[in-house]
């Protein structure tokens, strides 16, 4: 039993690293563009389906793990300069209101080109077998994920807090009009950080593939969990994004574990006790 | 302004009315489901247009009405069953939801709401006295003294009927005094408060008058249907009310309608020539929100000279 409660949360935190690559980019978006991004699962469903074309093609993961996320930047980057720019001096609904839209649009154009039905994807060579940790049989790829997202992690940390691009970010993050009174080209700040998110939605979608498989509605069913975190960690904060994701990730893990009849329940209810209670999240600055 | 009004108003519904006697089946129950999401797309628009609070979480209301009325229906099947009952549940959760759900504002509320409707679609999902994932089928209709609503006819006078009064009454709410208060407080919540206005009790008000309308909304839906399923709770059933009213127009009812016709003429037209339509819809939203933000309504508005 006790290697049981570890595959447990171990397949939790995998989920939750997953969960944190993709919120980071959603936390920063709304931060900086005051966007709550609807399209962020689509950004991982396009990660997840360019994956498995790159894999097909190439036959190398790292080589998708790399050019994946750089084409749904790209097309981030196009979603923001063309869609999303003209629309910052309306009302901020707006905005949520477009990006509900490219959740059809992005849908639909994956059923077109890659059909409908599940694709699965193969991982790596290097992790395609299993291990035994403290008596439970973890495939290695789990644990090659949360190493990658923990590790992605530092890296981020690293870039938002100690780098002079982390700190612009930041700036905009707390007051974007004065960041581009200052002197920086805000717009293109807004530009990059959308890009970014986008990105690591991409890169995520990569990730999950071989655990999770393509399909096309994937990109919903990750976009609520990934809203609940960014509430439950706090808009616009990394931190909030790092431990909201791992609670997340282990409250639906044992969930579904202990209590199946309510495990689809208890994230949610958890979210509403969090903005109840704490309407900043966890770890965001007070409401104005 | 009122006259050409009442005359447009009343030849639509002549329109509306006289449609079953030259159409085939299918545009007639193709212009019931219109009616039907028109119904809950106005309920929607009473939050977002009028009270400005944008919910994403109506579809709980929408899915208490149906399977209250599934429920209900099944035992005694009245007009109680088929409006009364999903209507006070509606209601009752919205009281309950609108409570919590008021205290924040904003990406807050849309957040609160939306975890609300999807504690119901996890509930309805997973519980076998619902029927779990399958729904509840065989839902009889009611019976409706003097009028057989089994057949089709009968049933489309049924829905015109009550399309007509929910809104007339909705008409008469966002015209009253009420109505004003909600649009003070759409465009400043503070200068109300200010004023002495208790902000609060006016949009729980909204909220579940909102939430009542959806309800009945969602009992016809069942009703029409024969079946109801935890999809009614999903998501997704918000989002496209949400779409119905943009497309239409915001703050405007009538535009709600035809939001909601757009929607679903664009649904089966648009799936009768291409598998795309979820592409084509979504292009559509997209080009709205850019270009049209008023809506149908508005552009409509723009084009011949109308005031609002």
């Amino acid at each position: 039993m006790p290697g049981d409660l570890f595959a447990q949360a171990l397949n939790g935190l995998a989920y939750g690293v997953l969960l944190f690559l993709l919120s980071v980019g959603l936390t920063l978006i709304f931060g900086m563009l005051d966007v709550v991004n609807l399209a962020h699962g689509s950004f991982y469903m396009l990660g997840a389906y360019a994956g498995l074309s790159l894999i097909a093609g190439t036959g190398n993961f790292w080589l998708a793990l790399l050019v994946a996320p750089l084409a749904v930047g790209a097309i981030g980057a196009v979603i923001e300069r063309s869609c999303l720019r003209p629309l910052y001096r309306r009302p901020p609904l707006d905005q949520v209101l477009l990006t509900f839209g490219f959740i059809y649009l992005f849908e639909d154009l994956v059923k077109w080109i890659w059909g409908g039905r599940i694709r699965s994807i193969p991982p790596p060579d290097v992790f395609s077998g299993s291990v035994s940790v403290l008596g439970a049989i973890i495939p290695s790829y789990r644990l090659f994920v949360i190493a990658f997202g923990l590790a992605m992690a530092v890296l981020l940390f690293f870039l938002i807090e100690r780098t002079r691009l982390g700190a612009i970010i930041r700036a905009g993050v707390f007051d974007a009009e004065m960041t581009g009174g200052l002197g920086i080209n805000i717009h293109r700040v807004f530009t990059g950080v959308f890009a970014f998110g986008a990105a690591l939605g991409g890169l995520s979608g990569v990730i999950a593939g071989p655990i999770q498989s393509a399909y096309p509605s994937m990109g919903v069913t990750i976009l609520i969990p990934a809203l609940i975190v960014v509430v439950v960690g706090g808009l616009g904060s990394l931190k909030g994004s790092l431990i909201g994701s791992l609670l997340i990730g282990q409250a639906e893990t044992f969930g579904k574990a202990w209590l199946p009849e309510a495990s689809m329940l208890i994230i949610y209810v958890l979210m509403a006790a969090i903005v109840l209670v704490r309407p900043q999240g966890l770890f965001g600055r007070p409401l104005k | 302004m009122t006259h050409p009004r009442l005359l447009a108003s009343a030849l639509v519904v002549v329109a509306l009315a006289l449609f079953p006697l030259g159409a085939g089946n299918y545009p007639v129950k193709l212009l019931q489901e219109i009616l039907i999401w028109g119904i809950f797309a106005m309920s929607l628009d009473l939050l977002m247009g009028y009270a400005g609070m944008v919910s994403f979480g109506h579809s709980a209301f929408f899915g208490i009405g149906g399977y209250v009325a599934a429920l209900a229906l099944g035992r005694s099947p009245g007009l109680v069953s088929a409006l009364a009952l999903p209507a006070l549940a509606a209601g009752l959760a919205a009281l309950l939801i609108g409570f919590f759900s008021i205290r924040v504002s904003g990406v807050y509320f849309i957040m609160l709401t939306l975890a609300f409707s999807q504690m119901f679609h996890a509930y309805t999902f997973q519980v076998s006295w619902l029927g779990a994932e399958d729904g509840l089928v065989g839902i009889p209709r009611p019976a409706v003294p003097g009028l057989d609503v089994s057949t089709l006819r009968g049933f489309h006078a049924y829905l015109l009927v009550l399309l007509g009064l929910l809104a007339l009454a909705l008409a008469r709410i966002v015209r009253s005094p009420f109505g004003h208060v909600l649009r003070g407080i759409h465009e400043n919540e503070a200068r109300m408060e200010a004023l002495g206005y208790a902000v609060d009790r006016y949009k729980l008000l909204a909220f579940v008058i909102a939430g009542l309308v959806a309800g009945v909304a969602g009992s016809l839906y069942s009703q029409f249907n024969g079946s109801i399923t935890p999809d009614a709770f999903f998501w997704k059933t918000s989002g496209e009310a949400l779409l119905m009213v943009i497309i239409g127009g915001t703050g405007t009812l009538g535009g709600a309608l035809l939001g909601a016709a757009a929607f679903i003429l664009l649904q089966s037209l648009v799936s009768t020539y291409t598998e795309r339509w979820m592409l084509i819809l979504g292009a559509t939203f997209i080009l709205f929100v850019l270009f049209a933000p008023g809506g149908i309504v508005g552009a409509l508005r723009g084009r011949l000279g109308l005031r609002a």
